[in-house]
């Protein structure tokens, strides 16, 4: 039995979060793919980080990993919810808190000695992950059946705008995973404890 | 020297020009093969779930399994009523691009005189129809988007009759689960039913206020504004009424089969 005095993230949200980072792998690779057969920027994914192959094995693989994002987001979300964590760890948040924590961080002056309490730059990124790939989806079910949910795509602006917003949504997230990561690295025992839970 | 047998003599032509379909077939997604390549390389997720490899083929199985639930989940989705959005004509797209698995220049040309739509399955008058019976039908037109597999999108004017008119004309069964299609390139598709009656759903024979160009489908083509481009067959000549599932050209290849929007 864990300990649960000592334990940092519960089980629950430590599957869900390694079952999120499986997902938005898959979908962004694949989303790649997707993109590159008709890019509406000057630019294109190099092949070589895609995932699919071609077109009809990328389609494949984002409407298979949507399941897993979706299934495991309401998962998430209700957990987050229902043990009151949500609430717990990510508020409250308020702008100057942010400011003071970003500014701290940016000096190498923002501890990180309770790793069971979020620093209000944390807070604000993970709620943005969260808020982030909400809009992935939302936008992703306007790509996926436009005809079908009117008032969602007339709220995006139609499909076309709904196919950068989904653009926009992933390149930010990637953002975010880009900067997680980097934090990551600098505080390996937090990749432990998102393994073990302490 | 050893001759060529003589069957090989008389056949020859038809042979190599049988093999060279049959390869141009394959070459055609050589990107396929490194799917499965992609497939095996997916380090990540192979890390991530302990497995040292997946297996390609039950990948692949695993996905058009998925690929399947998501036709039923669309099924459910789709709403017979509700109609897909329409636009002022200020917003046509000229020229339409043109799209098809081959290009430009295999655009199949069709005699207008001799052209007969054949019919057959599940329907009570099976009589071939001349373009001029067609054309004699009630028609409307529409503005609609055309939405291609590839993300984008073009709005276009067509015009034709209801198809579900046409249904009704040649009695077919209403309950029968699929309508397929055989187009004059070879190209084969099939949608649902509820899809097939839908009121937006035309069996178009004209675009952008003139007769069906060539490049768009002469002599007719089903316009689907609640489905994809693929799903829209050109050059249509025969339509059948079934419950075993068709399949089709890009389907049999692992596009999705419902394939709505």
């Amino acid at each position: 039995m864990e300990d649960a005095s000592k334990t940092i993230h519960p089980l629950w949200l430590r599957l869900t979060h390694w079952f999120n980072a499986v997902a938005v792998t898959i979908l962004t690779m694949s989303g790649w793919r997707i993109y590159n057969a008709a890019p509406f920027f000057d630019f294109l994914i190099p092949k070589q980080i895609t995932l699919g192959g071609w077109l009809g094995g990328a389609i494949q693989w984002h409407f298979a990993a949507m399941w897993l994002l979706a299934g495991n987001g309401v998962a998430y979300l209700l957990c987050n919810l229902a043990s009151g964590r949500l609430w717990r760890r990510f508020f409250p948040l308020t702008a100057r808190a942010f400011v003071h924590d970003l500014l701290a961080a940016v000096h190498g002056r923002l501890s990180h000695a309770d790793p069971a309490r979020y620093n209000a730059v944390q807070r604000a990124a993970y709620l943005f992950a969260i808020v982030d790939t909400l809009l992935l989806v939302l936008s992703g079910l306007v790509l996926w059946k436009s005809v079908q949910f009117p008032s969602l795509r007339e709220l995006l602006g139609g499909y076309e705008a709904a196919r950068r917003v989904h653009f926009l949504a992933m390149s930010t997230l990637l953002a975010f995973v880009v900067v997680h990561l980097t934090m990551v690295a600098l505080l390996p025992r937090t990749l432990l404890a998102m393994i073990r839970g302490r | 020297m050893i001759g060529k047998p003589q069957w090989l003599v008389a056949n020859g032509g038809t042979i190599l020009k049988d093999a060279r379909q049959e390869l141009g077939r394959r070459i055609e997604h050589p990107a396929r093969r490194a799917f499965l390549q992609r497939t095996l390389s997916l380090g990540g997720v192979s890390l991530l779930s302990g497995c040292a490899l997946v297996d390609a083929d039950s990948v692949e199985t695993a996905l058009q399994r998925i690929s399947r639930v998501n036709d039923r989940v669309q099924g459910w989705l789709f709403d017979p009523r509700r109609l897909a959005p329409t636009y002022p004509e200020s917003m046509i797209a000229r020229p339409f691009p043109f799209n098809a698995f081959h290009g430009e220049d295999e655009i199949p040309t069709i005699d207008e005189n001799g052209y007969r739509l054949e019919v057959s399955g599940l329907v009570a008058d099976r009589h071939p129809w001349t373009l001029a019976e067609l054309r004699a039908m009630p028609r409307t037109d529409q503005v609609t988007r055309h939405i291609c597999v590839e993300g984008w999108s073009a709005v276009g004017k067509w015009g034709g009759v209801r198809f579900s008119d046409f249904l009704r004309r040649i009695g077919a069964d209403p309950h029968a689960k699929y309508v397929g299609f055989k187009c004059a390139d070879d190209y084969y598709t099939s949608i649902d039913m509820p899809t097939a009656l839908h009121p937006q759903t035309l069996l178009a024979l004209t675009h952008d206020g003139r007769t069906l160009p060539p490049r768009h489908g002469f002599p007719m083509k089903l316009r689907m504004p609640t489905k994809l481009g693929y799903k829209n067959p050109k050059h249509i000549q025969a339509i059948f009424v079934t419950n075993t599932y068709p399949g089709g050209y890009w389907e049999d290849q692992g596009y999705n089969w419902f394939g709505g929007s």
